[in-house]
């Protein structure tokens, strides 16, 4: 969905629902998983909708992610960092 | 970091051009100031990532957003302790913030509170807004400024305002391809700020704004007078459709950037009780400002864009004028040490010419604000405007009782992406005032944070003996 303009930035690796891929120093984590491709970022807790990050400033709360096992967190306002592990968010919690 | 100076003289809300304005006044003053925002690096959303972007070559982003550079540089060097990822969640009367960082909240106190928290983007509940693939087109140009990102796959620009033509060019300058470019500005906003030509004419966005016109127009096909705008697609965009003069027309479209236009983002002077009333030619909620820009609290000033839109230069003139103020309300024989009031007074007037003219030709039209039947008003809580209008149908008079009835605005995002379409739907369905009919109350904390946070603050005393038995 989205490209690079410029592929010099230095990388970091993470890893998206288990699988590595590289993001740039500065992407946010919501920039990280739209540059690898992913088309959306979560599903909704009340109809299951998918959904993707929307404003990318902290308002809309539409790229909450799991960020190293910790829900519900703004993708748009972290930095990613080596060794980061990200998951998308699916559906309401369950109790375990 | 921890709060160094706490209690401070001065604690300012967010690092874009009021909230740096403002700190390089009070912290040039000498006064202990402490800059908080919630996002990695100073600049707010105009100059965001103006000290970390990837994008070098200056034409791109273009020299209005460098000029942050230089504001960033001197709130730097004044002695303001700036401290980024710090996301504010509440404030009281008593001018003591909470705020998050490093995963962990404490209270801070200060002599006067500067809020600079900006705007966010108006509401754009159109059929399919909540699709992947939609966006704002603010959130593609911070994916642009931030990590020079740009959109792969057919894009469609769709909306009213300055910024969706900024951001146009500014896609093309980076060598990114637009498929068309939908404005939505309706045709007798252009009578309606026929009066208002002349002093937009002499004012800096007349020229530039021209300017930034031709150059897409050269490159993009625009479709001007659009209405009926819908975003398709089964769990993701597929194609964007409208109507315009010459008909009904679909396009394949990857992306599509929504914008009408930037409103005051209120969620934290709401929350700290400060009284706001509607602004009818911005069609929004604006505090209630005296003539030195103090709000209905003692101490807390608002400045920027949260007090009704005038852009960044307007922004930083206010910030700066709410630093002198605090500056006399703190520490008056360090007024000597500051800029005269008069040239910023000036300076913000002159920020000012044209925008009257800028509110009245991009007044966003109803028909994008006023959803109907499915179309989904609170994205969070998934409540479609027939839902909603269903409620005010049964009694719910005000944004509070749809609350209770459908939990519309009760979501993470408080309310900050329904709000306005609430208040103005209720509006237009019982016939009265968005006035009368008012907001969301809201409530700290205005950002989440988890429990374990809570409980691991410092408690005082009295608190402790408030809720353990002896």
């Amino acid at each position: 969905m989205l490209r690079r303009l410029l592929e010099e930035g230095q990388r970091v690796r993470l890893t998206i629902d288990g699988k590595p891929v590289t993001a740039c120093v500065g992407d946010s984590v919501a920039a990280a998983m739209l540059s690898c491709g992913l088309r959306y970022c979560r599903t909704t807790p009340i109809s299951g909708e998918k959904r993707a990050p929307y404003c990318m400033m902290g308002v809309c709360f539409e790229c909450l992610v799991t960020i190293d096992g910790i829900n519900n967190r703004q993708g748009c306002l972290i930095e990613v960092r080596e060794g980061m592990r990200i998951d998308t968010q699916l559906g309401r919690r369950t109790v375990e | 970091m921890s709060a160094g100076a706490n209690p401070y003289d001065v604690a300012i809300v967010g690092a874009g051009p009021a909230g740096l304005g403002a700190a390089a006044i009070t912290a040039g003053a000498g006064l202990t100031t402490l800059l908080l925002d919630e996002n990695p690096t100073p600049g707010g959303q105009i100059y965001r990532a103006v000290t970390t972007t990837p994008l070098k070559e200056r034409s791109i982003l273009g020299g209005d957003y460098w000029a942050g550079a230089a504001l960033v540089a001197e709130a730097q060097a004044s002695g303001a302790e700036i401290v980024g990822g710090a996301t504010v969640w509440s404030l009281d009367a008593s001018r003591e913030l909470a705020a998050s960082w490093a995963g962990t909240s404490r209270f801070i106190k200060a002599r006067r509170v500067i809020l600079a928290t900006g705007a966010l983007e108006r509401p754009f509940p159109i059929p399919g807004w909540t699709l992947p693939g939609v966006m704002t087109a603010g959130a593609l140009q911070t994916l642009l400024k931030s990590s020079g990102l740009v959109p792969d796959g057919r894009l469609v620009l769709a909306g009213t305002g300055p910024l969706l033509w900024l951001f146009a060019a500014q896609l093309l300058r980076a060598g990114a391809r637009i498929e068309a470019l939908l404005d939505t500005t309706p045709w007798a906003n252009y009578l309606r700020a026929l009066p208002h030509v002349p002093a937009f004419a002499i004012s800096r966005y007349a020229a530039q704004g021209l300017a930034l016109r031709r150059e897409v127009a050269r490159q993009v096909e625009v479709v001007s007078g659009v209405t009926r705008l819908r975003a398709e697609g089964q769990g993701g965009l597929a194609s964007v459709a409208f109507a315009a003069r010459s008909g009904e027309r679909r396009l394949m479209a990857d992306v599509l950037a929504l914008h009408q236009g930037v409103v005051p983002n209120v969620n934290l002077a709401m929350a700290a009780g400060i009284a706001h009333r509607w602004q009818p030619a911005q069609l929004c909620w604006v505090p209630v400002l005296d003539a030195a820009g103090n709000t209905s609290i003692d101490g807390i000033a608002i400045a920027g864009d949260g007090t009704g839109i005038g852009g960044a230069l307007a922004a930083e003139a206010q910030g700066r004028l709410a630093g002198l103020a605090a500056v006399a309300a703190v520490a008056p024989e360090r007024l000597a040490r500051v800029p005269d009031r008069q040239l910023l007074a000036q300076a913000l007037a002159r920020a000012e010419r044209g925008r009257a003219l800028l509110d009245q030709l991009f007044a966003p039209p109803r028909w994008s604000r006023l959803p109907e039947g499915d179309t989904i008003v609170c994205r969070c809580e998934e409540v479609t405007a027939g839902q909603l209008l269903e409620a005010v149908g049964i009694g719910a008079m005000g944004p509070n009782q749809a609350k209770a009835f459908l939990r519309c605005g009760m979501g993470p995002c408080q309310g900050r992406l329904c709000g306005l379409t609430v208040t103005e739907l209720i509006s237009k369905a019982r016939g009265v005032a968005p006035a009368e009919v008012g907001y969301f109350r809201l409530r700290p904390p205005v950002k989440p944070i988890t429990l374990a946070e809570l409980a691991a603050m410092a408690h005082t005393q009295r608190a402790v003996a408030a809720v353990v038995r002896e």
